[in-house]
């Protein structure tokens, strides 16, 4: 078995198990405590329950002018390399091809070339929030090692893709190799880490939405 | 109580004579009751963004780091991960999140009780809609069960379980209530048996702003509104509320909601007092065991109920203002609009602060801060960004419709020799009611 055997068989299945049973390890974890619902009179004209969860998911897109101003950086930066890893990971035809293998589904992508140049932004903008973390004095203090070993996991397939690609580093199968198994220690560490708040978010800022919503406050 | 100093220097206070893993044991006992689907949801999607940071009256008027609002909650964070998160086992077996220390607690004490108004501007912050300011009022509740709450607090706390008021004792509620209304000439209703509206009262009104008690009569009487003041039910602040002490909070919010029961009113009304509106508005269902059946409304909702419908008519005043709103009854509350419409009914012209509304700058002095004078010089710092948002309006008249956010900003205008007077809507709309 070559190493990109490996990487493509076992352990991508192992990895994706550990994703799977982790993650919903903490959903259930964190949902199944008590909900202990304090069922205040909601302000006449306020949004149901549903629609307040939605708003407050939508609402929290885009922050308030004066959060705006002062995380000017934070914001926009965290935009550029969210958006540029969505693009990267669903839109490079190359990961489209091999999702269609593990699954049988597919969709459309972009140019390689395109793809490629967003990475290269990708990478630079986590370069750049990682450099802001190191900088700042507040996040000097509130970072948690969770927050470097969930940069360096998110931004190692992003660097190993681009080496693969550009057919720099090392022989093509191995550095394809070595892209597929950074991504599987990206999906082991994702359940345990901060990488989950890409689903936990819609919980977070939809039960605040429902808090706050109900009272007829501003989200 | 005894004030004491942890090894690295920080003041914090300590009540009862536990040992120091019995402090610890309690914290975390009454951390772990606080930790439920909501709370944890919260507490695991933080991405260490640091947003909540300049939303913080005390961290921009001061910069120190520490004064980062997720950063308040570390200890309560680090319990919620080592006893009641999804991987607390796994955390506990390699020790991979250790205890937390009764140290840690008593560094804490400032940061979850001086540091902290649960203003809640951190919490529309948050790109993850954290709400922080609930938060740390749940850590409040495991501090309090420590017995590591500043001491000023716990002593408004004895005073209102002896007293049912942190002002005054309940015997001499009317009292009061019948000689200022003999002092000032406004008739007064005091612990009638029967009434449409129960009104109740914060602790400045029972001393220092005792003349509030007569413009609610005055409003009242001049609405032809059903209303008394009760011996029973009178004490709105909810100190429980404030310093974490479940069991006060549920018996003065009980107090009040069977007091209305009992006369039959049909509405509580809350005055000036913003936390008063987050406790018995929002919290009350929770301790009465389901929908409260009486409308509870803050003074400004009656004072807008009363002006819109024509019950009572006002004489202009016809100067320029501006207006501070009270985090509790705007950003958590949600009375966005009740203000302004007495103000217009007033003829106040009003300019808007540049932070207002769900946006506003906290006064500094919410969530007991104002009477725990150890945080006294964070809190003019943070005043000192209100300060230079109301010179900028450049108005006459510089309005609140919260008491405590009156005493809050009136001392800091005292500390800095600001010619500014905060004024009470309540009292300006019973200074200028129309014959």
């Amino acid at each position: 078995m070559t190493l990109l055997d490996f990487a493509r068989g076992p352990a991508l299945q192992a990895a994706l198990v550990i994703f799977i049973i982790g993650a919903l390890w903490r959903f259930i974890g964190a949902l199944l405590l008590p909900w202990r619902l304090v069922p205040a009179q909601p302000r006449e004209g306020s949004p149901g329950t549903v629609s307040a969860w939605l708003k407050g998911m939508a609402v929290k897109m885009w922050p308030h002018e004066p959060f705006a101003k002062h995380g000017a950086f934070q914001f926009i930066n965290g935009y550029i390399f969210h958006v540029g890893l969505a693009i990267v990971v669903f839109l490079f035809v190359p990961h489209i091809l091999f999702i269609q293998g593990l699954t049988g589904l597919s969709w459309p992508g972009l140019p390689n070339s395109f793809v490629t140049v967003i990475g290269v932004v990708t990478a630079a903008s986590l370069v750049a929030a990682l450099l802001h973390r190191l900088r700042s004095p507040v996040l000097q203090l509130i970072s948690r090692v969770d927050d470097y070993i969930s940069w360096l996991l998110t931004f190692l397939p992003v660097l190993t893709g681009l080496l693969a690609t550009a057919h720099l580093g090392a022989r093509y199968e191995t550095m394809l190799a070595l892209h597929i198994l950074s991504i599987c220690v990206f999906l082991i560490w994702f359940p345990f880490g901060k990488l989950m708040h890409a689903f936990l978010f819609a919980f977070s800022r939809g039960m605040t939405g429902v808090r706050l919503g109900q009272r007829g406050a501003e989200l | 109580m005894t004030a004491k100093t942890t090894a690295s220097g920080v003041p914090y206070d300590a009540q009862g004579e536990m040992t120091d893993q019995a402090r610890r044991d309690a914290a975390m006992k009454g951390f772990v009751k606080e930790f439920g689907a909501v709370a944890a949801s919260h507490l695991e999607s933080c991405v260490r963004c640091g947003m909540c940071s300049e939303a913080c009256h005390f961290y921009v008027a001061t910069g120190n780091p520490a004064y980062t609002p997720i950063h308040k909650l570390q200890p309560f964070e680090q319990a919620y991960k080592r006893h009641a998160g999804p991987f607390s086992p796994v955390y506990r077996l390699f020790g991979l999140v250790p205890s937390v220390t009764v140290e840690k607690l008593q560094e804490w004490e400032r940061l979850i009780f001086d540091a902290c108004t649960m203003c809640g501007r951190c919490t529309l912050a948050c790109p993850m809609g954290i709400d922080i300011a609930e938060l740390i009022k749940k850590a409040r509740h495991g501090m309090f069960k420590a017995g590591l709450i500043p001491d000023r607090l716990q002593l408004m706390d004895r005073t209102a379980r002896a007293w049912g008021s942190p002002a005054t004792p309940a015997e001499d509620f009317a009292d009061i209530i019948r000689d200022t209304g003999e002092e000032l000439g406004v008739p007064m209703n005091v612990d009638r048996d029967k009434a449409e509206y129960l009104v109740t009262v914060a602790p400045a009104e029972l001393t220092e702003h005792t003349k509030a008690l007569a413009d609610a009569a005055k409003v009242f009487n001049a609405a032809g509104l059903d209303w008394t003041y009760h011996t029973e039910g009178f004490e709105a602040s909810n100190i429980g509320y404030l310093n974490g002490d479940l069991e006060l909070q549920e018996k003065m919010t009980r107090k009040l909601i069977d007091c209305a029961v009992k006369i039959g009113a049909k509405t509580l009304v809350l005055p000036e007092c913003g936390h008063a509106y987050g406790a018995a508005r929002w919290e009350a269902a929770r301790w009465y065991g389901g929908e409260v059946p009486v409308r509870v409304i803050h003074m400004t909702e009656l004072l807008a109920e009363v002006v819109n419908s024509g019950k009572i008519r006002l004489k202009p005043i016809a100067q320029s203002a501006t207006f501070h709103d009270p985090c509790q009854l705007v950003r958590r509350g949600g009375v966005n609009e009740a203000p302004r419409d007495v103000m217009k009914a007033l003829d106040l012209k009003l300019t808007e602060l540049e932070n207002t509304k769900a946006l506003t700058w906290c006064c500094g002095g919410g969530g007991g801060v104002v009477s725990n004078t150890r945080a006294d010089p964070i809190r003019y710092k943070a005043f000192e960004l209100k300060k230079r948002e109301v010179d900028a309006t450049g108005t006459q008249r510089f309005v609140t419709a919260c008491g405590q956010c009156r005493i809050t900003l009136n001392l800091g205008a005292k500390h800095f020799k600001w010619d500014k007077k905060v004024e009470s809507l309540l009292e300006l709309v019973a200074d200028n009611l129309a014959d």
